[in-house]
């Protein structure tokens, strides 16, 4: 959050105000510590609406959790400089106060989290939890509430719902207690859903479940839907479209298909280089990233993933000194990457593609 | 087995906290307001005869038990009187005053017979229990069969048991031996004559019959163990309730009438006395108003000392004589100690002044001693048989060192000699005055180790053990010793007459054994004379102190803070230096 | 799990406690005969200690007899065990007097039953601890959550100064401190030796226990605070809290509701020690404030070679932290689903 006095005139956000359902502007969230800033995003801008799906990709540390939790205004404002501006079916966000931005949180923004075991109250039933959630944001009584809780479990496809509306956390298997977490996040039907690496702790085998429960419960809702992920897989299995994060930016946005096959960036060749292909031969090995993420702290001069930018050397030095800009190249697809566009098509088309 | 112990060497135990290097010099005066400091030494201030009020006291442990018939405290002596009335007492006096014995319960003093074997007494009459029963000399019998003769009842002194002719078959008191004689030595011709028959002579009974042992106790109403919380009072003052370790309080005992008795004012309508409190605070306490009595009478604690010596507090303060002496003993079989000579050098040789204030400084801690008998002990003479000089940096100087190189010259020790110093672990004080004197000893070239034993076996096992002290070469001891009464007989045979040495558990630590020095104990103690006696005792000290076992280090004394709500505040020796608590009343 | 499951633990407990109480009084049987013989005393030795000041061989004997001093430590504590099942008889000198079952037997010292003083002197230190766990639980905590709730800001700074002074204070400075200034000088509480049982004067009794309950208070809130404000900060960054926020709950709510639940259960496990112990006696609060409580007993009763009060004390402080520890138990399974009895 920022405070009040960086909050545009209200006359100015009313010019401003954007026809998407949820856009964000420039958001920068910082943390400062005593080793110097965290720059964890450093200036995000995209649009989402109704019934799409985002998926934000990249490695850890790149800010795509952060940007999530700042959306939802998470943030400890003691420890975060958040800016830029978040927009939300046609309300501002960021200069908003925390009152109003709870009042959305639950009812219009709804969140799945990683872990579903620790993500829920380990003292509470599931049922109370969900209760708790509606009843918050619904002036409902208690019973009103139950049942709405048992129905939504059962829309999860929880089995024997109005049973285990009073078991524990603890008591659910891991399918099953996301697809509770999912009926809390769903119960007062929100408009925006932020998934945050919503399978990572599941077997696989339930993974494509809660996959295919969410796009089936978001075709019902006609949320929109933001699939935060390391995994491109569930990426191309339900988005719209793609961000690539990298150090707190976006170094490439495009719709799927043209991500996995056209994609402009390095490091969006690196992730998918990455990732295991059954369709591949067993003998060639992965192409992981060299390297590790960058130091948001020390954020590389020029564009910040030179240090491990395989084509660094062909932009003539001006990756090591010049920070590249998002720039649309195609309709609808984006990238920052200062190598020219042709020999970016040739080097995937040459070099990546058959690879993978 | 006999065996004599002193009241005070338990309050003696609780002084030892006392430990202030002291500011301020023992002389009188001060500002402020109040009688002044020293005041309530030899008489007796705020005097007052205003009736009412509550007397609060305080002491930081508690009884040993409050019952008359099983009680040892110097201090529950004094406060015993409250509530009952033994055949004799002492004065209700300031200073040497108080040493003297009165009548109380008894007429007169006691009538000796048969030289000074036979000790009879009159009872007053019409002195009444507050259940208005009459008191009779069989209460009085009754009460020295149980305290003295029974099992259960041990925690008192047992001399009238050493003393009174036993029956023909041991006789086992009165809750085992249910004969309605019981010991025959005590006879009761009629309800208010008691005849008491001894053994030997003895002239000091007059001052046993003053202990509370002879307070009356009703052999309907005794309970043995559990008399303790069921009194029967025969003073001014009922019991109304004793609960051990909480607090124990006093009501006029409607039966007890002034015509009865000519030495008790009766002034406080009620006395509270809390028990177990703590120390500092009961201090504080007394300086603030809330409290008008530490009832132990040792002393202010550590930390109260230099508050108490302030200006605006000293008028409230005296600094008696504790009734005790701090000394070491010279053991004669231990050698080289076995020569005079070399104990002579000893006597010259240790530095007084640094013990003094290893214990505290003259005022917590006492005077430099150079006698045997304290000065609150009826028989002390004043006289210094090995004059030291001191240095004003410090240390005895040089010519009297000479003195006692010359001293182990004769002894044939030119160079000194080795041997060891014991003290109480746990008593610190004690081990730094033993610090001292190693340090003074070392300038003549007497080496001698610092031996520690626990207080609890330091007579039992250590060295009141003449085995233990031989076969350990402990020729040095660090002791205390003060009188169950304050007679040069009662404060010194137990130390130098050489029938009170014993296998263990003895106090005369020097072993001195001299026939000389017996015989003029049992010459003194037969004597019916005061004066003679008095003159004796001081003989005696001077005969001792010739034999040079013991080295006198110093003349106990203790601050004691007196409240000015405190009417008829005065010293008395007869309970070693506290408050007479006898007639102690309050303003308010 | 049902309530005979519940039912069946706890008695399952309660035969454990009585099988350590068992071996808590051996093993003080054992430090207070073994130990003195393998140093060498004999009997005669330890018993003349309990005789007073004139111990003759024949006030030993007797001494010996009637507090079985005489007998092997394995009979005398076969005859303690007795008494408390079927009682005992004490010769009191002209009556022989009877301690009904249970009876913990008398007193070396005072030659009084142990359990009628522990039941006389119980509701001093019970007054006394439970105000002041009260006192300690609620502002210790408060100040801990506040402290992590404005974490580093000055309240924390100066909340956390002060805990490490009520925590390295010790109790007799700030006791005696405190009536030096509240009661001598300003006169506003009674002083020291002042306390009153609740059933006699209960105004009285509340303002005697209101300095002692502070300052035996203070030293625990500081520790309680310190211990609550890492047990919030540790919940805080909790996911469930996250999700909590993200739910859009009120913060009161997620404070409450959700992170100070979860940071409050080890704190009960360390309360429930903490009573136990306060309730078999505050020796230094009762000592500085005069309080007739069972540390006052107690101490004397070691100073004094008391065994039978001693065992009596230690068995009933054993009691209380035996109990409280089963209910802080049963509580946190109460309290924390995942835990289960057993």
């Amino acid at each position: 959050m920022t405070a009040s006095d960086e909050t545009a005139p209200a006359e100015f956000a009313e010019r401003a105000r954007p026809s998407a359902f949820l856009e964000v502007r420039d958001l920068k969230i910082h943390f400062p510590t005593d080793d110097g800033v965290v720059k964890s995003v450093d200036g995000l801008s995209f649009q989402l609406e109704r019934g799409r799906t985002l998926g934000i990709v990249g490695e850890s540390g790149s800010g795509k959790s952060v940007t999530s939790l700042g959306i939802l205004g998470l943030h400890n404002r003691q420890n975060a400089r958040v800016s830029g501006e978040i927009w939300l079916d046609g309300q501002e966000l960021v200069g908003s106060t925390p009152e109003q931005v709870r009042r959305l949180r639950g009812r219009q923004m709804a969140m799945i989290f990683q872990d579903p075991l620790s993500s829920m109250h380990p003292f509470y039933t599931v049922g109370k939890q969900i209760i708790e959630a509606y009843r918050v944001h619904n002036d409902v009584s208690k019973a009103v509430a139950r049942k709405h809780a048992i129905d939504m479990l059962g829309r999860v496809g929880i089995p024997k719902p109005d049973q285990r509306v009073d078991d524990y956390p603890h008591q659910f298997s891991g399918g099953m207690r996301q697809r509770a977490m999912i009926a809390m996040a769903l119960s007062c039907d929100p408009e925006l859903l932020i998934a945050d690496e919503p399978t990572t702790a599941l077997d696989v085998t339930v993974q494509a479940q809660i996959l295919d429960l969410i796009r089936d419960l978001q075709e019902e809702f006609n949320s929109a839907v933001i699939m935060i992920t390391h995994d491109l897989g569930v990426v191309a299995e339900l988005s719209d479209d793609i961000l690539v994060m990298y150090a707190g930016r976006c170094v490439e946005y495009a719709a799927v298909e043209d991500a996995f096959h056209r994609p402009l960036h390095p490091y969006t060749w690196g992730l998918l280089g990455s990732m295991p292909r059954l369709d591949r031969e067993r003998s060639e090995r992965l192409m992981p990233i060299k390297g590790s993420p960058p130091s948001l702290i020390n954020v590389p001069d020029g564009c910040p993933f030179h240090p491990r930018c395989p084509y660094g050397e062909l932009t003539g030095g001006k990756a090591d000194t010049e920070r590249p800009e998002l720039r649309e190249l195609e309709p609808g697809h984006k990238a920052a990457c200062h190598l020219p566009l042709e020999q970016r098509r040739e080097i995937w088309n040459a070099e990546i593609a058959p690879k993978l | 087995m006999n065996k004599i112990r002193p009241l005070a060497v338990l309050a003696a135990g609780v002084v030892v906290s006392a430990g202030l290097a002291a500011c301020g010099g023992g002389d009188d005066g001060g500002s402020g307001s109040g009688p002044g400091y020293n005041s309530a030494i030899d008489k007796i201030v705020n005097t007052s005869d205003k009736k009412g009020g509550t007397l609060r006291l305080a002491d930081s442990d508690d009884f040993d038990s409050p019952d008359p018939g099983n009680t040892y405290y110097a201090w529950s002596q004094n406060f015993a009187r409250l509530y009952g009335r033994g055949l004799t007492t002492f004065k209700p006096a300031a200073g040497k005053d108080s040493l003297q014995v009165v009548p109380d319960l008894a007429t007169g003093l006691g009538t000796p017979s048969d030289g000074g074997k036979t000790w009879t007494y009159k009872l007053r009459t019409g002195v009444q229990y507050d259940d208005g029963t009459t008191v009779t000399s069989k209460d009085v019998k009754y009460a020295v069969e149980r305290s003295n003769f029974s099992d259960e009842l041990q925690l008192g002194p047992k001399y009238f048991k050493q003393y009174l002719i036993d029956n023909p078959t041991p006789y086992k008191g009165p809750y085992k031996d249910k004969s309605p004689e019981g010991l025959k030595s005590i006879e009761t011709p009629d309800d208010n004559t008691i005849v008491f028959k001894l053994k030997q002579a003895f002239s000091e009974f007059d001052y046993l019959v003053g202990m509370s042992q002879t307070i009356p106790v009703p052999q309907a109403k005794d309970t043995g163990l559990k008399y303790e919380s069921a009194i029967v009072s025969s003073g001014p003052y009922k019991v109304d309730s004793y609960q051990r370790g909480k607090v124990m309080t006093l009501s006029r005992n409607t039966h007890w009438r002034q015509d009865t008795d000519p030495i008790r004012k009766a002034l406080p309508d009620k006395i509270e006395l809390q028990l177990k409190q703590n120390a500092d605070d009961i201090d504080n306490r007394l300086l603030s108003g809330a409290l008008d009595m530490d009832v132990t009478g040792v002393g202010v604690q550590a930390g109260t000392q230099a508050k108490v010596l302030n200006a605006d507090q000293k008028p409230y303060v005296d600094n008696p004589y504790q009734g005790f002496l701090r000394f070491m003993s010279l053991n004669v079989n231990v050698k080289p100690l076995d020569n005079v000579h070399c104990r002579t050098a000893v006597q010259y040789a240790t530095d007084k002044v640094a013990a003094q204030s290893a214990y505290g400084g003259p005022l917590a801690g006492g005077d430099v001693a150079t006698t045997v008998l304290p000065p609150s002990v009826d028989g002390y003479r004043k006289f210094d048989l090995y004059p030291q000089k001191y240095q004003s940096a410090g240390g005895v100087d040089q010519a009297t060192l000479d003195k006692a190189k010359q001293e182990l010259a004769a002894c044939g020790k030119p160079q000194g000699f080795t041997t060891k110093i014991s003290a109480r672990s746990d008593r610190p004080k004690e081990v730094a005055m033993a610090q001292a004197i190693q340090q003074g000893l070392a300038k003549v070239g007497i080496k001698v180790d610092i031996v520690q034993f626990p207080a609890g076996d330091y007579f039992n096992k250590y060295v009141g053990a003449p085995k233990y002290v031989h076969d350990h070469g402990i020729g040095m001891m660090l002791m205390a010793w003060a009188a169950d009464w304050p007679t040069g007989y009662g404060f010194l045979s137990q130390i130098t007459d050489g029938r009170a040495i014993k296998p263990s558990g003895g106090n005369n630590l020097a072993e001195l054994n001299e026939k000389s020095i017996n015989d003029a104990f049992d010459a003194a103690i037969s004597n019916t004379d005061k004066a003679a006696r008095t003159k004796a005792y001081g003989d005696i000290d001077e005969a001792i102190m010739k034999q040079a076992v013991e080295v006198p280090l110093i003349y106990a004394k203790a601050l004691l803070y007196r409240p000015k709500n405190v009417t008829n505040a005065g010293i008395t020796l007869g309970y070693g230096g506290m408050y007479d608590y006898l007639n102690m009343g309050v303003t308010k | 799990m049902g309530p005979f499951n519940v039912l069946a633990y706890i008695i399952r407990r309660l035969i454990g406690a009585v099988l350590m109480l068992l071996l808590v009084s051996l093993v003080t049987f054992g430090i207070f005969f073994w130990m003195p013989k393998l140093a060498g005393q004999t009997t005669d030795q330890i018993a003349a200690s309990y005789v007073g000041k004139a111990p003759t061989a024949e006030a030993i004997a007797a001494t010996k007899e009637r507090l079985h001093l005489d007998q092997p430590v394995v009979l005398q504590y076969g005859h303690y065990l007795k008494g408390i099942v079927a009682g005992q008889d004490f010769k009191a000198g002209p009556e022989v007097d009877h301690c009904p079952a249970p009876c913990l037997g008398y007193s070396f010292r005072t030659s009084q039953p142990v359990l009628p003083q522990l039941i006389d002197r119980a509701p001093a230190t019970l007054s006394l601890a439970a105000g002041a766990a009260l006192l300690w639980l609620v502002s210790g905590v408060t100040i801990g959550v506040l402290s992590a709730l404005r974490r580093g800001s000055f309240l924390d700074r100066a909340a956390m100064v002060i805990a490490l002074g009520g925590v390295s204070l010790p109790i007799y400075f700030t006791g005696l401190l405190s009536l030096a200034i509240f009661s001598y000088n300003l006169k506003i509480f009674p002083g020291g030796g002042s306390y009153r049982p609740f059933s006699e004067d209960p105004l009285h009794w509340f303002e005697s226990l209101v300095l002692p309950w502070v300052t035996l208070a203070f030293l625990y809130a500081a520790m309680y605070a310190r211990l609550t404000r890492a047990g919030m900060l540790e919940t805080l960054g909790e996911d469930y809290i996250r999700t909590a926020r993200a739910k859009g709950l009120p913060e009161k709510t997620v404070i409450t509701k959700h992170a100070l639940r979860s940071s409050l259960t080890p704190i009960l496990t360390v309360f429930g020690l903490d009573l136990g112990l306060l309730l078999g006696g505050a020796v230094l609060t009762e000592n500085t404030f005069s309080i007739p409580g069972l540390g006052q007993l107690a101490i004397a009763a070691i100073n004094g070679g008391d065994l039978p009060v001693v065992l009596g004390v230690t068995l009933l402080a054993a009691t209380f932290v035996v109990l409280l520890n089963l209910v802080v138990d049963v509580l946190y399974a109460a309290i924390d689903p995942r835990v289960r009895l057993g």
